[in-house]
């Protein structure tokens, strides 16, 4: 993950309760929306930038999640997600990201 | 069950080569989410 991306949630996570916020994920991969998740829940995997060592536990989804779908007016996701969400495998995507959830 | 996007702050991180940061965080405020923070990252 970006750097700067790193410090900004960083600085969102000591300035809110990191329980109002929500990660949403645009990775077109399931190895990146891993390692993504992994880094706003563990800290970053490569020890490189504001997020290392940092457990923030924040909850995070990957927006072709179906219950992030499921809210998101029609129009509007078809405007915005349209034609990827059929080129993208979103069960694969959704599932790589609740894989780094923790347990409970 | 309980809303995962209403009345959350929004942290979009997009990807380039997927979807990006701006049409996540568009989806996040129709469904009444507040957008903290955008990026479109390009994983390398």
């Amino acid at each position: 993950m970006d750097l700067q991306s790193q410090e900004a949630i960083s600085r969102l996570a000591q300035a809110n309760d990191p329980k109002l916020l929500l990660v949403l994920l645009g990775a077109p991969d399931p190895e990146a929306a891993e390692i993504s998740a992994e880094t706003v829940i563990l800290g970053d995997p490569a020890y490189a930038g504001a997020l290392a060592g940092a457990q923030l536990g924040l909850t995070v989804y990957h927006v072709l999640d179906d219950v992030v779908k499921a809210e998101v007016p029609e129009d509007v996701w078809e405007e915005q997600i349209g034609l990827m969400a059929d080129v993208l495998d979103a069960d694969a995507l959704a599932a790589a990201v609740r894989s780094m959830w923790p347990a409970g | 069950m309980r809303p995962v996007l209403k009345d959350r702050m929004v942290i979009a991180l997009g990807e380039r080569d997927g979807i990006s940061g701006l049409a996540i965080a568009a989806c996040a405020t129709a469904a009444g989410a507040e957008v903290a923070f955008v990026a479109t990252e390009c994983f390398v």
